[in-house]
């Protein structure tokens, strides 16, 4: 059993074809904010399937729930108030910062502030002291900062600004945060710096508000509208972080599949009926729903479930990047995904961190590592 | 026409694109190259083997992954809404619908259709009748004349209203946003139509009829020189005629969250059915010259002054065709 290589998964394996890897370049040492998360854990494996990468230091709250073959996980307050020293000790020259809240409905809004807006700020403020050595950061950003408005264009460009003013908590959380991205980035021109704006992501793993929408029974929608969604699948976006990070993008980028699906469509491709909710008042109307816990329908997507959110991704495709998903595909790879559980089960992940035996693998003289070098 | 319009049903082509692409791999799958490759056999070999299979002159298809094409449309859709949020299915309904309307209620009279270009262009015309009645005439009228689509960009509040602003999205509306626009015409090569006075036109009484309110703030004619396109100007008559407007009530129009509220002399004959039917005016259309703008495309910023002055050209143009097709009008109903 110990002898068996760690198997890298599908993800990693597609993320590590797509590097182009220059074995002489200077070997790199990145931090992953949450570690713990889907995104963090994703990404740390498929940056441990890179030899150009020497140190991955991995932040959370929580402990990892993938496997991870050399990834040093550093357990933090959730708004990093160490951070500096992390950052100092271990000289990291890249930030990637997955760990920003998009689902309302995990947490409350006072956490979700002290993670998205307190953690992005003293994230910054560690990687902006004199003696930091990070060069490049990398921001997982939601197109939610877009907004959504009857106004709005059909397809928002990296530069379109939102229609109305931000007034969900999520919305303006996030705007806090890309606000110190912003002020990061021009105080600091030495560091590139690339803030990903990911739309709807659905996959065959993740959950979010609008997958659980998508397996109920019948799936809500707003009478007399049919808004348009887009997708992305959950490993573009994982690829396209490893994008940002292998060419060091500069910039913002909206991070979607092509296409535009009304949701009636999407519902249709689940194999599902649609339910119209009440126009008028939905939310009044629908609380007892709520309250007995067969909607949860968050506020912010009464909005998308009227008037969608489209994102031109043409920014990211001129840098060279390559999508393996369109929206209609994303949807149908999270359809097989369901079909697939419902028959087997959830498969939860058979992996439990256990601190002492990870560093007994990864500090102990006894391991003998032969791992893949470059 | 009716002949030309079964046609155009029975066939599948027109209605699922998916097909093309099953059938040009077809010819692909009669051997494999891998299979060849094996065998050890040369490159002449090969193309005889082929050939003898497909015909003479025929090129060799080997399998290969083709590039894919990002913006192609997805083949496993199951609905034919293109990212405008337009339907061909629906609009093919709507032609059905509409075209005894606009044939034998309205009359449409079409003059210098012929004058709109090839390519993207922004079309601009007055704007007129409570619930506007220029707009489908127009999409219509060169939709069936002409065999192009028309993206028609309106007040974002017939968005907001539940089932209206479905269809109306599914019929070729959208929100007037400059991005809109300005990717439907300078990447697209698509014809849009947009009218300036905005709502100011339709909630005109009928007093003020055929008098051309202010044209925005000139932002169409921004849009036309930043997606290097011409403006063409239409004049419309009879709309006005088809649904007059007596007079409006602010105050329940501020209470209801609309834009305006009109008593219309349709409402005094029909009741609340008013608002969905029209007098049977005669439609006269006049498509004047189009205009180019002498102006690199795709700038930040083009002169205000300049912006304001083509605008307002373009307005005084349109009202003088206006005029001449009023002079010349003999009968409101019979043209």
């Amino acid at each position: 059993m110990p002898d068996q290589p760690p198997s890298p998964t599908r993800l990693t394996r597609r993320a590590t074809d797509a590097l182009e890897i220059d074995p002489d370049g200077p070997r790199r040492r990145v931090l992953v904010t949450g570690l713990g998360t889907f995104w963090g854990g994703r990404v740390a494996q498929a940056l441990e399937a890179n030899p150009a990468v020497e140190v991955i230091v991995g932040l959370d709250t929580t402990e990892p729930t993938v496997e991870l073959e050399r990834t040093e996980y550093v357990r933090v307050d959730a708004n990093y108030s160490i951070l500096s020293r992390i950052v100092r000790a271990t000289r990291v020259d890249t930030i990637i910062h997955t760990f920003l809240v998009m689902d309302p409905t995990q947490m409350s809004q006072r956490a979700m502030h002290e993670i998205n807006v307190i953690g992005t700020m003293n994230l910054f403020a560690a990687a902006s002291a004199a003696s930091s050595t990070v060069r490049s950061v990398i921001v997982k950003s939601s197109t939610v900062v877009y907004g959504c408005a009857p106004e709005d264009p059909v397809w928002f460009t990296e530069s379109t600004p939102r229609s109305r003013p931000a007034s969900e908590p999520i919305e303006r959380s996030l705007e806090a945060v890309e606000g110190y991205v912003r002020d990061f980035a021009e105080d600091n021109p030495h560091v590139n710096v690339a803030l990903l704006r990911f739309s709807n992501v659905i996959g065959a793993e993740l959950e979010t508000p609008l997958t659980r929408l998508l397996q109920l029974p019948v799936v809500p929608s707003i009478f007399g509208f049919d808004p348009r969604f887009q997708f992305v699948h959950e490993d573009d976006v994982i690829r396209s972080l490893l994008f940002a990070f292998n060419n060091d993008l500069p910039g913002v980028f909206n991070v979607a599949g092509d296409g535009l699906l009304p949701w009636s469509e999407v519902a249709a491709l689940c194999g599902k009926r649609t339910v119209a909710l009440p126009p008028v008042a939905t939310g009044f109307l629908t609380s007892p729903l709520r309250q007995l816990g067969v909607l949860d329908l968050p506020e912010e997507y009464e909005g998308l479930l009227k008037y969608g959110r489209g994102v031109d991704n043409h920014r990211l495709k001129n840098f060279g990047f390559r999508y393996e998903h369109t929206s209609t595909e994303a949807v149908e790879a999270f359809i097989r995904a369901v079909r697939l559980r419902k028959v087997v089960g959830a498969n939860e992940p058979s992996y439990r961190y256990e601190r002492d035996v990870e560093q007994f693998f990864r500090h102990s003289p006894a391991v003998r590592k032969d791992r893949r070098q470059a | 026409m009716a002949q030309e319009d079964s046609d155009s049903q029975q066939s599948p082509s027109n209605q699922t694109p998916a097909t093309p692409r099953t059938q040009t791999s077809a010819p692909a799958m009669r051997f494999d190259p891998a299979e060849l490759l094996n065998q050890d056999i040369t490159l002449e070999e090969v193309l005889s083997q082929a050939g003898s299979g497909a015909g003479h002159g025929e090129l060799v298809q080997l399998p290969q992954e083709e590039p894919r094409n990002p913006d192609a449309l997805d083949d496993r859709r199951r609905s034919d809404v293109n990212e405008w949020g337009r339907s061909e299915h629906m609009r093919e309904i709507a032609r059905r619908v509409y075209d005894p309307v606009y044939k034998h209620w309205f009359r449409v009279e079409w003059e210098g259709l012929e004058k709109i270009p090839e390519g993207g262009a922004l079309l601009v015309a007055n704007h007129a009748a409570a619930v506007p009645s220029d707009a489908p005439v127009i999409m219509h009228g060169i939709e069936t004349e002409l065999n192009r689509p028309v993206y028609g960009l309106a007040d974002n509040f017939f968005r907001t209203i539940p089932v209206v602003g479905t269809i109306w999205n599914r019929l070729g509306g959208l929100p007037a946003h400059p991005d809109n626009a300005y990717r439907l015409l300078r990447e697209q090569d698509q014809l849009v139509l947009v009218f300036p006075e905005g709502t100011k036109g339709p909630s005109k009484t009928y007093s003020e009829r055929y008098q051309l309110r202010r044209f925005g703030r000139g932002g169409f004619v921004e849009i036309a020189m930043r997606a290097g396109v011409p403006v063409v100007p239409i004049a419309v008559v009879g709309a006005e005629e088809s649904m007059p407007t007596l007079f409006r009530v602010p105050s329940i129009a501020r209470a209801l969250g609309v834009p305006y509220l009109p008593v219309t002399a349709n409402m005094l004959v029909a009741g609340p059915l008013g608002l969905v039917s029209y007098f049977p005016s005669k439609f006269k259309l006049k498509v004047l010259d189009p205009v180019h703008f002498d102006v690199p495309a795709d700038r930040d910023r083009y002169s205000r002054s300049r912006v304001m002055d083509e605008s307002e050209a373009i307005r005084d143009r349109i009202q003088a065709a206006l005029y001449t097709m009023l002079r010349e009008r003999r009968s409101v109903w019979f043209g």
